[in-house]
């Protein structure tokens, strides 16, 4: 076999192989690369740094667990923001498994790393709600009608964060952090385009692109995968040098994405060389076969 | 449940259905039975819990379902809700073959329904408010009536690519001269959006693969 053909014809497990390799060893020898933010991800860091402090914002955690590496670094670089900004965070779903990433954010990271935060006053966690875009229809119309407490069952009225929260235009903004439907899209067309409440956050690489159109008349900046991630990640230690030390999952794992794409497009490269060069090897083949 | 346990569940479960890059194989079919057998269970529980309870149970019964939906106590039933529950019962209908039918009217309410709710948001926020933002000046400037070449140019780019984009898809002519050439330079915005949303679909893939290996290190780190 000649060598376009067994380029060709490589065993799919060796690419396999190769990929694990681009991302385990960067895993393991953790590069930096350091990133910039572009407009579009700075527009959300600017929005939420010009805010003033003690401002209500709104977090819907729209993903389960099968999209969190991508969207769990956007979560704590939004939740790092809001509450060195000193703003009052109130998280949502509109995912069932959603439930579960806000549960990560109250119980492992605001005690740990703000532990002055305090439930119901600087941070409120409002559950999971069915209904897709109709659900934030009916807040959007009567707040209350859909949320009256919180995740626990606590009337709204007995939290200081939400007991003059009477619509969804007390929020100032809304952030999103998206898997699919329904996610910021919705958000957009029921809550950011009626009521006029500015409207940002981050989706999943595979749904960003359908999002890009949004921007920015009728989306304020979006993160488009763990890219987005990292931008974001490094506005914020720019801004707050604090943060140096921290623990920024979308910058680490950064290096595994730059490698696997290097690999990707040298093994394209390499695919296209072999088929030309065994097109022409085939050509002369026949042309002596026809002689 | 102990952190050690779930880290080895987890390192178990993500090695299963790697496994299945080399080739299928029965811990594979079982890591993929557990999934979907959990998932349906899950969903069924929280579609109870959080869709029937709080929306119907809670509104035509609230004194019984006063210690599980908040603010259902001292509420008056509201049995407007029946019908709600008559529709949803419908639906099940069509486990029947002589009653199966009757589950066509919740499904003509759920589509009509579904298509009047959605169809003036999709009109505004995905036709008429992004046809405004394609209405840009194609030469901007500054302030002080500088050109700006980079938002100039960004702009003529989106302007042009709509239109070759639309022409594409423009059928009611047939695509040549003048109109062909623009049309094949509607393939081309085209092709460079799929391979932008390809490079993010990697983006994607790599990065719940590089979450399962920090799992797998994580778990690698607990034993040594």
């Amino acid at each position: 076999m000649r060598i376009p053909d067994s380029i060709l014809r490589i065993d799919r497990r060796i690419i396999f192989l190769l990929i694990g390799a681009a991302v385990c060893i960067p895993l393991i020898l953790k590069p930096r690369f350091q990133d910039s933010p572009t407009p579009i991800v700075q527009s959300i860091f600017d929005t939420v740094e010009r805010l003033p402090a003690g401002s209500r914002v709104f977090l819907s955690f729209d993903y389960g667990p099968d999209t969190a590496p991508e969207l769990d670094p956007m979560a704590k670089a939004l939740v790092r923001h809001t509450m060195t900004r000193g703003h009052e965070v109130s998280f949502f779903t509109l995912f069932p498994e959603g439930v579960g990433q806000i549960k990560k954010i109250t119980d492992n990271l605001l005690p740990v790393e703000f532990p002055d935060k305090a439930y119901g006053r600087d941070y409120v966690n409002l559950g999971y709600k069915a209904g897709l875009g109709g659900a934030i229809n009916t807040m959007v119309v009567n707040f209350r009608t859909l949320v009256n407490a919180d995740a626990e069952g606590t009337p709204l009225d007995d939290l200081p964060i939400t007991a003059d929260v009477d619509e969804m235009v007390d929020y100032v903004i809304i952030l999103s952090l998206t898997a699919g439907d329904p996610g910021l899209k919705e958000w957009i067309q029921f809550a950011g385009d009626i009521a006029g409440i500015p409207v940002m956050g981050g989706g999943t690489a595979v749904v960003a692109p359908e999002l890009y159109p949004y921007y920015p008349q009728q989306l304020v900046g979006l993160m488009g995968g763990l890219k987005g991630a990292s931008e974001y990640e490094s506005a914020l230690v720019d801004r707050y040098p604090t943060y140096r030390n921290a623990t920024m999952e979308a910058t680490m794992r950064m290096g595994p994405q730059v490698v696997t794409h290097v690999l990707i497009v040298l093994l394209v490269l390499l695919g296209n060389l072999a088929y030309f060069l065994g097109r022409s090897d085939r050509r002369n083949r026949a042309g002596r076969t026809g002689q | 449940m102990d952190v050690t346990l779930m880290l080895w569940i987890d390192a178990a479960l993500t090695l299963m259905i790697l496994s299945f890059l080399y080739r299928d194989n029965p811990f594979y079919k079982f890591a993929e039975h557990l999934f979907v057998g959990v998932s349906a269970a899950y969903l069924m529980a929280v579609g109870f819990w959080d869709h029937l309870v709080p929306n119907l149970l809670g509104k035509l019964f609230p004194s019984l379902m006063s210690g599980v939906v908040p603010g259902a106590v001292g509420r008056s039933p509201d049995y407007y809700y029946l019908i709600p529950a008559v529709f949803g019962m419908l639906l099940l209908t069509r486990l029947i073959d002589r009653w199966a039918w009757l589950s066509r009217w919740a499904l003509a309410f759920i589509v009509g329904g579904a298509a009047g709710f959605n169809l003036p948001r999709f009109l505004d926020s995905d036709f008429i408010i992004q046809v405004q933002s394609t209405m840009i000046p194609l030469v901007v400037l500054d302030a002080s009536g500088n050109l700006l070449w980079g938002a100039s140019f960004s702009h003529v780019v989106l302007v042009l690519g709509v239109i070759c984009g639309l022409v594409y898809f423009f059928f009611s002519v047939e695509h040549k001269g003048a109109l062909g050439h623009v049309s094949r330079a509607g393939i081309w915005v085209l092709m460079v959006t799929f391979g932008a949303a390809f490079g993010y679909t990697v983006m994607a893939r790599i990065s719940l693969l590089t979450g399962r290996m920090e799992a797998l290190g994580a778990w690698l780190g607990s034993i040594f």
